[in-house]
């Protein structure tokens, strides 16, 4: 099992809206390699902790440390998303949230800005640095569009493309950041079984040959058997159950959960 | 539509002139460009310094409008910023011409930056009405502020000079406005096809996705504002100096929409939609006049009804682009392009 190295700590996390509880005292660790996902029914709260992790939402009680590659603590509930992003935690969001008016190569690219430099200046003059910077960073991109199948479609506006695309293209905008972590939130959700596979496909080798930890919000349970490590069941805000997914699809609490929710009946 | 054209290296697949024929027409349009001051009347180089004026403000408008998504109302008082300061450090401080107009322009961009912290709380209508206020604040400031701007009376300032060449005719400012534009425009291309554009047209798409994935919105959103004011300052800056008269009543909130309707017109997000835009919204109210001027002599009552038409007529223009074309001439000019890059093989 890889479970040696604890990558983010989720602690005590409690968030709520107004009276209704999202998060309650929600703790668990995400461990350096893993494809943890995260189940549960409808209004479970999963997205609510991604957003906590990413700095969207900021829980009103506990602690989220991130743990960088040198061994260094980040308290992430102190932090703005962007900062977030630059310390090397990347997502993409249950309803596409691409830039739409942006061609694939734009929307990718903006992936790399943390990594770039250019700065009003350089960028209004585009001399040679600036450039250099900006082919080098193409060629980044370039590497990932080819990594992901989508080279017929770089110079399309997002806005123009089929669904199933679009959550590619969203998968590889976070891919480009290069991120130690990545958060996804149902990047399965609303595709045919092709495209299902083909996702499952890049989620696995995105773990495997890049060596990112996966952090995945998934429906499917057949698709959470299939590639996940680990499972975290949310039920209500709170942790029911966690384990590895065998242990969790035969869990008496996760099933009481799902009991009802008609969407997830071939899971019982 | 791009049949036929490969490229060997990203350089030239990111260069902003793409094709053969890209390059060519502007080549063309910088020939005309350059041949145009010899061969016009002073009644149209007067129109064409207007028009490069025009445009250099409208892409300023649009950095922050078209490419960052950040309403503004306060084009206006960024105008006046920019020919009020150039006009108070020339003709009150004694600083060449030269140097006047960018030291005017970073002015204007801080006042922007300053306008623009409303930016990071309000979005939208709200936002609209937070750069209203600071269309009133720097219109009441100007008009109030006596001993600086000579409030409601207009503020003369010297002729512009280089090396002792004054440059008070128009075939001389001619080449500044001209000049200026260009670099405005070569600016600007270059900004949105790299790092710190790109952030801003993300800004304009989607904010949340932006910051999650790395960009500094308040930050780049400031920096929009600046950069904005800057360009718009710059233009303001170059009127002053080109009029060499300056009156708060060029840079009220009328002008201020009639740089939105310049931008919508034309079309939002880019920068040849600023520069035909620029060229309508100026040369549509010269013909406006001249054909009123020439029916006068018949029709002696239309010197009456004469800004009436021409009001109407610019708001039938603005809402037929807003439902008809809502991308603007730029749209139009691209479609006839793409048109004629299959010609003959329409398909
Ligand atoms: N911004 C918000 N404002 C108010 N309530 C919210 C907000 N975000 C989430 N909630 C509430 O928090 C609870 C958890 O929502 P969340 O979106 O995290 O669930 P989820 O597990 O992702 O569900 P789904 O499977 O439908 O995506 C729900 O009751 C939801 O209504
Ligand atoms: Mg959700």
């Amino acid at each position: 099992m890889k479970r040696q190295i604890s990558r983010l700590q989720v602690r005590d996390v409690s968030l709520y809206f107004g009276g209704v509880t999202a998060l309650s005292e929600v703790t668990l660790d995400v461990y350096e390699g893993e494809i943890l996902a995260i189940i549960g029914p409808n209004g479970a709260g999963k997205t609510s902790l991604l957003n906590c992790i990413s700095g969207l939402y900021r829980p009103q009680q506990g602690h989220i440390t991130f743990v960088d590659n040198n061994g260094r603590h980040h308290e992430l509930t102190r932090l703005r998303p962007y900062q977030i992003a630059q310390l090397g935690i990347a997502r993409t969001f249950q309803n596409i949230e691409l830039f739409r008016h942006m061609t694939v190569l734009d929307n990718l690219m903006l992936g790399r800005h943390v990594h770039m430099k250019g700065n009003l200046l350089s960028c209004g003059l585009y001399w040679g640095r600036q450039q250099a910077e900006e082919i080098a960073h193409r060629e980044r991109v370039e590497e990932i569009i080819d990594f992901l199948e989508i080279e017929h479609i770089r110079r399309q506006v997002v806005s123009t493309l089929p669904y199933g695309l679009q959550k590619r293209v969203e998968l590889g905008r976070a891919l480009a950041l290069e991120p130690d972590i990545l958060l996804l939130d149902e990047p399965m959700a609303g595709m045919n079984v092709e495209e299902k596979e083909d996702m499952a496909r890049f989620i696995l080798d995105i773990n495997e040959e890049r060596g990112v930890t996966v952090v995945l919000i998934e429906h499917d349970m057949g698709v959470v058997m299939d590639i996940s490590d680990r499972v975290v069941a949310l039920d209500f805000g709170r942790v029911i159950a966690e384990g590895p997914p065998d242990e969790i699809r035969s869990n008496e609490l996760v099933i009481q959960a799902y009991l009802g929710d008609e969407s997830l009946m071939a899971f019982v | 539509m791009e049949c036929g054209v490969y490229f060997t290296t990203y350089k030239d697949d990111m260069a902003l002139r793409r094709k053969p024929l890209e390059k060519l027409r502007l080549a063309l349009f910088a020939a005309l460009v350059v041949i145009f001051p010899f061969i016009a009347s002073p009644y149209w180089l007067n129109l064409a310094n207007q028009i490069a004026l025009a445009t250099i403000g409208a892409i300023g408008l649009n950095i922050l409008v078209g490419y960052t998504g950040q309403i503004s109302l306060g084009q206006g008082a960024f105008m006046a910023v920019g020919a009020y300061g150039a006009g108070v450090l020339t003709a009150r401080l004694g600083i060449p011409f030269w140097l006047s107009i960018p030291i005017a322009a970073l002015i204007t961009a801080a006042v922007g930056v300053l306008f623009g912290l409303p930016s990071l709380r309000l979005k939208g209508l709200y936002l609209a009405i937070a750069t209203l206020a600071a269309q009133e604040i720097v219109e009441w400031t100007v008009v109030h502020w006596t001993s600086l701007t000579g409030g409601v009376e207009a503020m003369v300032i010297p002729a512009p000079r280089i090396l002792n060449m004054r440059l008070n005719t128009d075939f001389r400012f001619y080449w500044i406005a001209v000049g200026m534009a260009a670099l405005t425009a070569l600016f600007t291309a270059n900004l949105f096809r790299s790092r710190v554009g790109r952030a801003f047209v993300a800004i304009r798409d989607q904010d949340i996705a932006a910051e999650v994935i790395g960009v500094n919105v308040y930050l780049y959103k400031l920096l929009a504002f600046g950069t904005s004011s800057f360009f718009v300052g710059l233009s303001g800056a170059l009127l002053a100096h080109y009029r060499t008269i300056i009156s708060w009543e060029r840079f009220t909130l009328e002008t201020s929409i009639v740089y939105l309707a310049m931008i919508i017109i034309g079309g939002l997000g880019s920068i040849q939609g600023s520069f035909f835009g620029a060229a309508f919204m100026t040369l549509l109210p010269a013909f406006i006049n001249t054909a009123g001027r020439a029916l006068q002599s018949t029709f002696p009552a239309i010197a009456t009804v004469l800004p009436a038409v021409q009001q109407s007529i610019f708001g039938a223009i603005i809402i037929f682009f807003l439902i008809v074309e809502p991308e603007g001439l730029a749209k139009l000019w691209r479609d006839i392009k793409n048109y004629f890059y299959v010609w003959p093989f329409s398909y």
